[in-house]
């Protein structure tokens, strides 16, 4: 697939490849779709109509639609995209299907700091909070410091994120083996993710952290375009690479750690969006764009799922990223067999 | 050849250092036995309660912690040099994930309350996860780890959402989920050990088509090698290998990461010496790891496992930092 499409807007003009567009607006399309069934589901069907006139401010369903679901809705899409582009840019990084902040410890870190927030202290939500996203942030400088050296090496930093991940989660299970087994199974519960009774008081630090990170990346995404050539080609295009580093760091342990520190550690979607999104998208390497897009559809679809499954108990949507996210690239992997 | 007696010399030194580990193996425990008394044990048996300890838990215990670590060591060389992935592990094809899906369903149908349907259980869902992942993944390194993670998360997922709302699964699972050694050396432990042992004597059969495959696939094909033969049976390897350790002791896999890059550092670039120093070097540090989980805390023991993660993980930094033993 070769074919390109020139964008024009007065003087200004743009060259695509259509692949990457076409499956990016195919990506929004389904992102925007999922969100609206899912303003639709709860423990009734509503109709789409009175869905869309509660969204105007009519109806009887206003307060139903608007400050119940509509927050948890935009909390999957918002959280989804923040986990892709946080998993685009470790893989990035360290130049692996394998790099995700899942896999570098901060996941384990911050799971870490929750069982100590819930064996130790009281375990009330901002305690939650705070101790998983001090423990994730704790867990991930300790492997961006242990793998400088002159200089930030992706390999070595995604062995060392695994040492640190492999530590973290001996002792985690240890934690749980030692605990009651009513606090080891609402750990367990807390670890696997969930989205169950987010309101929108809680989101507005979030999506504003995650708003300004995203910023940050668009300025950054033409470094990184040179910094996928190579070392030696990108520091001679005048890229200053460990800056750059630093900076695409920062952006990933950030959204991820804001993400767990509302919902939990999500799991697999930093690690599979990316690649679902490199795979519909056609492109060489692992794009920013499709990769938060994927995220942004998988988590509402996974969160839809959750919700109904078991309805009227709604599963931890982590539970369902991994199975989903996994049996979606296993069939990516399956149908095209032959092809790497 | 200078470097092939050096690299003689250091293994004929690990394994004397191997002897010397099993030897303080058998003598150190939660019993303060004397050294003599154990020596009697061997050569004067006469069923006193001490003899009994030393013969019946701690010599099988040892002889499980060797194998087993032998087991998980070769399973990662030989996945690492399969994917040319210095970052795969056993647990990659989908080995741990599958055994505790096993474990998990096992216990939702009230087949794991015996050690021997736990290990059957673990051993079953170890092979059938990772002939899943070669039938979808075997054409490329890529999409073998790809499809290793996608199934390892999809049986990961369905069985958590399982625990999460049985309360006694999520009981079973949680003791059998942390890998030991204690309390395994009960088990019917035969078939395991003998399965372990057939499949390391194959390694070393197959070390040398893989030490072409190294090469790439092109020189591999064009210096004679069969490439699909080699890669299949390497994946048996590292099914039965894997699957057998997981079954015996649990999941240590990190095990399995481990001791190829500490090994490499030794053997260099050649895979018969690769192979030969992991299979070495596993034993010992599972064994070091064992002994100290037996030590460390006055009030119980520590599951191996949580051991081998805090020896092998700032041993497996220090070794990135100091020289970038890895080879990307």
């Amino acid at each position: 697939m070769t074919g390109h499409v020139v964008l024009r807007a007065g003087t200004y003009s743009i060259r695509v490849a259509r692949r990457p567009l076409v499956a990016s607006l195919a990506l929004v399309a389904a992102a925007l779709a999922l969100a609206f069934t899912a303003l639709c589901f709860g423990a009734s069907w509503s109709r789409p109509g009175e869905v869309l006139a509660a969204l105007a401010g009519h109806g009887d369903s206003v307060v139903v639609v608007r400050d119940w679901r509509l927050p948890r809705v935009a909390a999957a899409l918002v959280f989804g995209a923040a986990l892709g582009l946080a998993g685009a840019i470790f893989q990035n990084l360290t130049r692996n299907a394998l790099g995700s902040p899942d896999i570098i410890g901060l996941d384990a870190g911050s799971y870490t700091g929750a069982l100590f927030a819930i064996t130790v202290l009281s375990g009330t939500s901002a305690q939650l909070s705070v101790s998983s996203v001090a423990g994730g942030l704790a867990a991930a400088a300790a492997v961006y410091f242990l793998s400088l050296r002159s200089g930030l090496s992706g390999m070595r930093l995604i062995v060392i994120g695994i040492a640190m991940n492999a530590m973290l989660t001996a002792l985690n299970s240890w934690i749980v083996l030692r605990a009651e087994l009513e606090v080891a199974m609402a750990a367990t519960g807390w670890s696997a993710g969930s989205l169950n009774g987010v309101d929108w008081a809680e989101l507005v630090l979030p999506f504003l952290v995650i708003g300004a990170l995203t910023l940050l990346l668009v300025t950054l995404s033409s470094g990184m375009r040179q910094a996928a050539l190579g070392d030696d080609l990108a520091v001679a295009s005048g890229v200053r690479l460990n800056l750059l580093r630093l900076l695409l760091v920062l952006a990933g342990v950030g959204c991820t750690a804001t993400v767990t520190a509302v919902a939990g550690p999500i799991v697999f979607i930093a690690l599979a969006a990316p690649q679902i999104g490199r795979l519909l998208a056609g492109t060489a390497g692992v794009a920013l764009m499709p990769a938060a897009l994927t995220g942004a559809v998988l988590l509402p679809a996974a969160d839809l799922v959750a919700q109904a499954v078991f309805a009227p108990i709604s599963l931890p949507v982590g539970v369902v990223t991994t199975v989903i996210g996994g049996g979606y690239l296993i069939w990516l992997l399956v149908r095209r067999a032959g092809r790497t | 050849m200078k470097t092939d007696r050096r690299r003689a010399a250091i293994l004929v030194a690990a394994l004397a250092l191997l002897l010397v580990v099993a030897g303080v193996s058998v003598c150190v425990g939660a019993q303060a036995i004397a050294p003599a008394e154990v020596w009697r044990a061997f050569t004067a048996y006469a069923g006193t309660g001490e003899h009994q300890i030393v013969r019946g838990i701690r010599v099988p215990r040892t002889v499980l912690g060797i194998f087993v670590g032998a087991a998980l060591g070769t399973a990662g060389t030989l996945v690492q040099t399969l994917t040319r992935n210095p970052l795969a592990e056993p647990g990659i094809l989908g080995v741990t994930a599958g055994a505790g899906f096993a474990i998990t369903v096992g216990a939702v149908l009230g087949l794991a309350g015996s050690p021997a349907g736990q290990l059957g259980l673990a051993f079953a869902g170890a092979v059938l996860a990772s002939v899943a992942v070669y039938a979808v993944g075997s054409t490329s390194p890529l999409r073998l780890v790809l499809t290793g993670v996608a199934l390892s998360s999809v049986l990961a997922g369905v069985s958590l959402g399982m625990r999460l709302m049985l309360p006694d699964v999520f009981d079973t699972f949680r003791f059998w989920s942390v890998g030991a050694l204690a309390g395994h050396e009960q088990q019917p432990l035969r078939l395991a050990l003998w399965t372990i042992a057939v499949a390391l004597a194959c390694s070393v059969a197959i070390t040398r088509p893989l030490n072409a495959m190294v090469l790439g696939d092109d020189v591999a094909r064009a210096l004679g090698g069969h490439l699909a033969r080699t890669r299949f049976g390497v994946l048996v390897l590292v099914t039965l290998l894997a699957g057998a350790a997981t079954a015996a002791a649990g999941p240590i896999a990190f095990l399995g990461l481990m001791v190829p890059h500490l090994a490499r550092r030794a053997a260099g670039a050649s895979i018969p010496w690769l192979m030969a120093y992991t299979m070495v070097l596993g034993p010992i540090l599972l064994l070091v790891s064992d002994i100290a989980a037996r030590v460390l805390l006055p009030t119980g023991e520590v599951p191996v496992a949580v051991v081998t993660a805090f020896l092998g993980a700032p041993v497996l930094i220090w070794a990135v930092r100091r020289r970038g033993a890895v080879r990307s």
